[in-house]
């Protein structure tokens, strides 16, 4: 699976700080840890509290770029900060994230293909998300089709069905999961599908977030999940990831097949 | 009718075999020959046999072709280079065999370096099919030729250590072999790769069957290789050999004599005639090495690989 890792956001209070203080070596540090850990991309979010936005995001993925070449997701919903952020990244790009709103498919796109980036796209638009797996898939079509009157290659395409926290909306998981089945019939090649993972568990007790985040990514994987933005630095998360993809037959058995995996990644 | 090309996320390792004239096997970008999906960067290989004796069980329509050099393995090796054109030597290393003339271990490696000092191409040198001995003849043979990178054979799941041990100090490549078995071929790799050998030093064998003989089995699970290893599982995307005229001369096709079988056409054709087809068919699921006997099957099978790699 396409791991995305989720920690360089703003969010997080040791990223917030250094953020404030300009100190790249934290971010840096972060940076590294989940690549070693398994992810194949990062994603980059400044965060609520940041006074320049733009300023930030620049600095973030230049600060990144000077240790690794992997994939950045920018991570906003401002139109001048991920052109900020797509402009600053030398490697390959995604752009997180678009919607099914008009202005933002109309924005958004454009800017993707400039910057020859993926896009994540959140099955929602301004009434909100729906709350079936009808209506996200409906916008997950409107989406499709935006993308081809762009030109935007499908396969570069990632569509988001929107997990809420269990805790507070627990009837959305099921619809989850049949959209990421369902959006693999939108087109031929199909767009590929991703979740921002950890949302799942938002609000749950600490103790069981992982196994929560853990079942539900094997589900997922077991539906025809593609990618997932996600804590790749928990280890029984990635070796959930790796077995779900094992039992669809992503991977070929062997008798150390975690080891395999991450030699075939160069993990440690 | 529209062309579906496929797009890999990986491509084959490259494995380079060899010092003095070193070849680069592997490097795959799609399913061999393919055109727009594999650049075929190293065309596959033709090595030819050469034997530490004399081969017992040949026929002599095979036999025939090698005449007095088949009681000297340098005089072979030569004669396999300079006039059938081999790209490699695979001398096995037979009379070391307990059952055989139990050959001793100094022999062997005395033999290996005549043959490295008579031909310049790159050398595979395999053992007597005897796990024991073969630890023994193995070790002394890397350390004979250190430095050669020769490709060496055959480490299996319940035999591995000693010969990946013995390739690591020497400085050579492994062959590393599951018959028909993707999933412990992919565990063995593992296995060698956990002694700190590198991924791209490995040459995977899974079996080599005959036409008539199984090979649509060894078929479909060297393609089931090629296509994990170009999705990249990295414990599989090594190159694939083939030991086509080790197992083609063992066949009743191919040894029986036109006194027995008048309408199977003439013996002095047959067994090139199978050695060929089955390269053929091993070629089109990526091999990478083909290991041959009969110089008219060398001969016809490189001729078939220039074709096929003109795209």
């Amino acid at each position: 699976m396409f791991v995305i890792g989720e920690r360089i956001n703003g969010m997080f209070k040791n990223v917030a700080e250094a953020i404030k203080k300009k100190d790249k070596a934290v971010i840096q540090a972060i940076a590294k840890k989940q690549i070693a850990a398994g992810a194949s991309a990062l994603d980059v979010n400044v965060g609520p509290t940041s006074d320049d936005p733009k300023e930030t995001m620049k600095w973030l993925v230049k600060s990144i770029s000077e240790v690794t070449d992997i994939t950045l997701a920018i991570d906003t919903t401002k139109l001048d900060v991920m052109e900020a952020g797509l402009d600053a990244c030398k490697a390959k790009s995604i752009l997180n994230s678009v919607n099914a709103n008009d202005d933002k498919l109309k924005n958004l796109l454009p800017l993707a293909k400039k910057y020859n980036s993926s896009i994540i796209a959140l099955t929602m638009d301004k009434v909100g998300i729906p709350k079936d797996s009808d209506g996200r898939l409906e916008l997950a079509m409107k989406i499709v089709a935006s993308c081809m009157e762009h030109g935007i290659d499908l396969s570069d395409l990632y569509i988001d069905a929107v997990i809420l926290p269990i805790n507070v909306a627990q009837v959305h998981a099921r619809e989850v999961l049949k959209t990421i089945r369902e959006s693999k019939m939108l087109a031929n090649p199909a767009p590929k599908t991703i979740l921002g993972l950890s949302n799942v568990s938002q609000g749950a007790l600490p103790k069981y977030k992982s196994l929560i985040n853990r079942t539900f990514v094997s589900m997922a994987i077991s539906s025809g999940l593609d990618a997932a933005i996600m804590d790749a630095e928990d280890k029984d998360l990635m070796e959930s990831v790796i077995t779900a993809e094992l039992l669809m037959e992503k991977q070929l058995y062997a008798d150390s097949y975690i080891d395999a995996y991450k030699k075939s990644k160069n993990l440690s | 009718m529209e062309r579906v090309i496929d797009k890999w996320q990986a491509r084959i390792s490259e494995v380079t075999i060899g010092s003095k004239k070193p070849v680069k096997i592997g490097g795959e970008t799609g399913m061999f020959f393919i055109k727009d999906e594999d650049q075929c960067p190293n065309p596959p290989l033709v090595a030819m046999e050469v034997w530490d004796m004399e081969p017992p069980a040949w026929p002599d329509t095979l036999k025939s072709n090698f005449g007095s050099a088949l009681s000297d393995p340098s005089a072979w090796a030569r004669l396999c280079v300079e006039k059938f054109s081999a790209d490699m030597i695979c001398l096995r290393l037979a009379s070391t065999h307990p059952d055989s003339k139990n050959s001793s271990v100094q022999d062997a490696g005395k033999t290996l370096e005549s043959v490295l000092k008579a031909v310049d191409v790159p050398l595979i040198v395999i053992g007597s099919d005897s796990p024991e001995k073969d630890n023994d003849v193995m070790v002394q043979c890397a350390e004979t030729a250190k430095g050669q990178n020769c490709l060496f054979g055959i480490a299996t799941q319940d035999n591995y250590k000693t010969l990946a041990a013995a390739c690591l100090s020497g400085g050579h490549c492994i062959i590393s072999e599951a018959p028909i078995d993707i999933n412990i071929a992919k565990q063995l790799n593992i296995l060698i790769c956990d002694m700190q050998f590198s991924s791209d030093r490995i040459v995977i064998h899974h079996a080599t069957g005959a036409l008539g003989y199984g090979l649509e089995y060894t078929y479909s699970i060297m393609e089931r290789t090629r296509l994990a290893g170009l999705s990249d599982d990295k414990m599989l995307s090594m190159p694939l050999i083939n030991f086509i005229g080790q197992e083609v001369w063992r066949t009743k096709e191919a040894k029986t004599g036109d006194e027995t079988q008048k309408d199977w056409g003439p013996a002095k054709d047959r067994g090139a005639l199978l050695e060929t087809a089955t390269a053929c068919a091993y070629l089109n699921c990526g091999s990478d090495i083909l290991v041959m006997n009969h110089p008219k099957a060398v001969e016809e099978t490189k001729k078939i690989i220039k074709e096929l790699c003109k795209g």
